[in-house]
């Protein structure tokens, strides 16, 4: 819903954080986007030598990148898939059901978050080699599930629990079985906060790399894992620079999704405000 | 043809018993208000009925069909929220005709059956509007529309228009009632309301702690209270507490003639049964204020021991604060025990 506009006095602290903000944000932005379609830019210049497109040519032509650009988006769509199918009927189990250990164990999707991430990856790396699941797709897979618990449990919790009762069971009334209640009712109005929740969690596994990189390594080479093997090993800054530019195409993509498809409220809803 | 029996039902929530032991049969085409205050068990009762609750003892049978534990989308009841609970993601059209979809109708038929009930409701034409598009007066004519559109025996209404102002409360309540009578639809109507009940209700049940209170016509449940329970819920009432001796109802202020045994009872009489007359000086009773209502005023008088009563009269202007009157029971009811022991003929 759209607000009228009042015309506000200029607030000129507001004004310079803005304007602060959106240097912070958007210079370095522009800086590797100016680094990736140039193919010379020596010191003291401000504007590059030569633009063009010799990097992304080198870049897009070598196999490994391809490669990793497929793995990247499997290994997503195949988790948030995976993360989807688990956690969303366990949201709805906690929202609307009571049993026992129920706040025990929501909260213990809280404590994967409370450690530092590094020490229980190597934890859980030491179990995977004796699984045979380190270098494998489904171990990567399964260290990058534990990652979107939270936030795929805790805001569909949040969307199921914001959806009326009395909805649910005007439904049951009219004659619909409590699976049709939930499909045609629960389901479209908790949609919008469960699809932003999906969709941070497609973006978070795409960039996701401490567990892509030490379970996957050296068999399954995620796209954010490469990028950090060219800036580690490459001396030509531009590599470094078309790789971010790809990555960015995915929250990219998802944002315009966002904000297109689920409108702006959404998104604050699911985190509860 | 349907009839409502409900037998024996007792709804416990822990060690609270929200419904104890409550029968009614509630007879083809009639329109039964359920009153009572908030806790009082009523909706627990109302959502028994529906099959949003299971009782924990007791039955319910619906033209002699035991559904006592018949899940709500088998039951031939259909029912309106407080709340509308109207699904915001669906049209109005689409609201309606959901249950008509559920039960595999032809689209054709599904169309004609909306209509007709949006129609019934006054809102012909308004099918593609969006819920949000609605006042709470259309939110709550849609939510009766889904109801009716399935052709239920019984139809439950839980405090439809608590969240409404005054004015379409009392139109919509019409509406209701002249719907209702038109399809002669057995109907439970919840409400804590009492002006609702009396002008709706072919009986009332007035219901507190679960329990039955009384059970009539309004005009019963108005004039012939049979707890001071009932006598102080319904309309306003004046209680007067006293002792009955040598044939008579005694009070410091008030003497009324009693043909019962001695003892303590309480004494109710209605502001428009309570006469004032002036006397000069003494201090049986002083009037505290006078409020002008227009076509009557109200009195409030209060006596030597502190107790205020109130009068109607039939103008307010007769009458000032300080002035010394006498009141005078003309039709009154007493209770002893809880229960009414004499009445005024």
């Amino acid at each position: 819903m759209t607000m009228p506009r009042r015309s506000a006095p200029i607030d000129p602290t507001g004004v310079a954080f803005a304007v602060a903000l959106t240097l912070v944000i958007v210079f370095p932005l522009v800086v590797v986007g100016t680094w990736a379609f140039s193919n010379v830019w020596r010191y003291p210049a401000v504007i590059p030598q030569e633009f063009g497109l010799r990097y992304w040519n080198t870049t897009l032509a070598r196999r490994d990148v391809w490669t990793s650009i497929t793995t990247s988006l499997s290994l997503a769509t195949t988790v948030t898939l995976l993360s989807s199918a688990i956690c969303l009927p366990a949201a709805y189990a906690f929202a609307r059901m009571d049993f026992p250990g129920r706040n025990v164990l929501f909260f213990s999707f809280l404590a994967g978050q409370a450690f530092p991430k590094f020490g229980l990856l190597v934890a859980i790396a030491g179990i995977f080699l004796n699984l045979g699941l380190i270098g494998t797709f489904w171990g990567v897979v399964l260290i990058q599930l534990v990652g979107t618990l939270l936030f795929m449990i805790w805001i569909p919790v949040a969307a199921f629990q914001a959806v009326s009762r009395r909805m649910e069971e005007a439904a049951r009334d009219v004659g619909a079985s409590p699976l049709r209640v939930f499909w045609s009712i629960t389901l479209p109005q908790a949609g919008p906060t469960i699809a932003a929740a999906v969709l941070l969690s497609f973006v978070n596994t795409f960039y996701e790399i401490e567990g892509a990189w030490l379970i996957g390594a050296p068999a399954i080479r995620t796209l954010p894992v490469l990028m950090i093997s060219f800036i580690n090993n490459q001396p030509v800054i531009q590599y470094g620079a078309v790789l971010s530019v790809i990555l960015w195409i995915p929250s990219f993509v998802a944002l315009i999704f966002a904000r297109r498809v689920i409108g702006s409220g959404s998104f604050a809803r699911g985190f509860g405000a | 043809m349907a009839v409502l029996d409900i037998r024996d039902v007792t709804k416990s929530f822990g060690a609270l018993n929200a419904v104890e032991r409550f029968n009614l049969t509630v007879r083809d085409g009639e329109l039964v208000c359920l009153l009572g205050p908030s806790g009082s068990g009523k909706s627990t009762l109302l959502r028994m009925i529906g099959g949003f609750e299971t009782p924990t003892s007791g039955s319910i049978a619906i033209d002699g069909e035991d559904v006592t534990r018949t899940p709500p989308e088998r039951r031939p009841t259909g029912m309106v929220f407080q709340s509308h609970a109207l699904w915001t993601h669906m049209n109005v059209f689409r609201n309606l005709a959901f249950g008509l979809k559920l039960r595999r109708l032809p689209r054709e038929e599904i169309r004609r059956r909306v209509e007709a009930a949006l129609d019934q409701v006054g809102l012909a034409g308004y099918g593609e509007r969006m819920t949000h598009q609605l006042s709470g007066g259309q939110q709550q004519r849609v939510a009766l529309a889904r109801s009716l559109v399935l052709e239920p025996k019984i139809l439950l209404l839980d405090e439809p228009f608590a969240s409404l102002d005054q004015h379409l409360r009392e139109r919509l309540r019409e509406e209701v009632r002249e719907l209702q009578q038109r399809l002669g639809i057995t109907t439970l109507f919840v409400t804590h309301g009492q002006d609702e009940a009396l002008a709706l209700a072919d009986r009332i049940v007035v219901m507190r702690d679960g329990r039955t209170e009384q059970i009539g016509p309004p005009d019963d449940v108005y004039r012939k209270p049979e707890t001071p329970f009932v006598a102080g819920f319904i309309g306003s009432m004046n209680m007067i507490e006293g002792m009955v001796s040598s044939g008579a109802f005694r009070h410091p202020s008030i003497e009324v003639p009693m043909p019962v045994g001695d003892g303590p009872a309480l004494l109710a009489v209605r502001p428009e049964a309570l006469e004032i007359v002036p006397v000069s000086g003494g201090n049986i009773a002083q009037v505290h204020r006078v409020t002008d209502f227009g076509a009557h005023g109200i009195v409030d008088v209060d006596l030597a021991d502190g107790l205020r009563l109130k009068a109607m009269v039939p103008d307010a202007r007769a009458w000032h604060a300080g002035q010394s009157v006498a009141p005078i029971p003309r039709a009154f009811a007493l209770y002893r025990d809880g229960r009414a022991v004499h009445r005024s003929t």
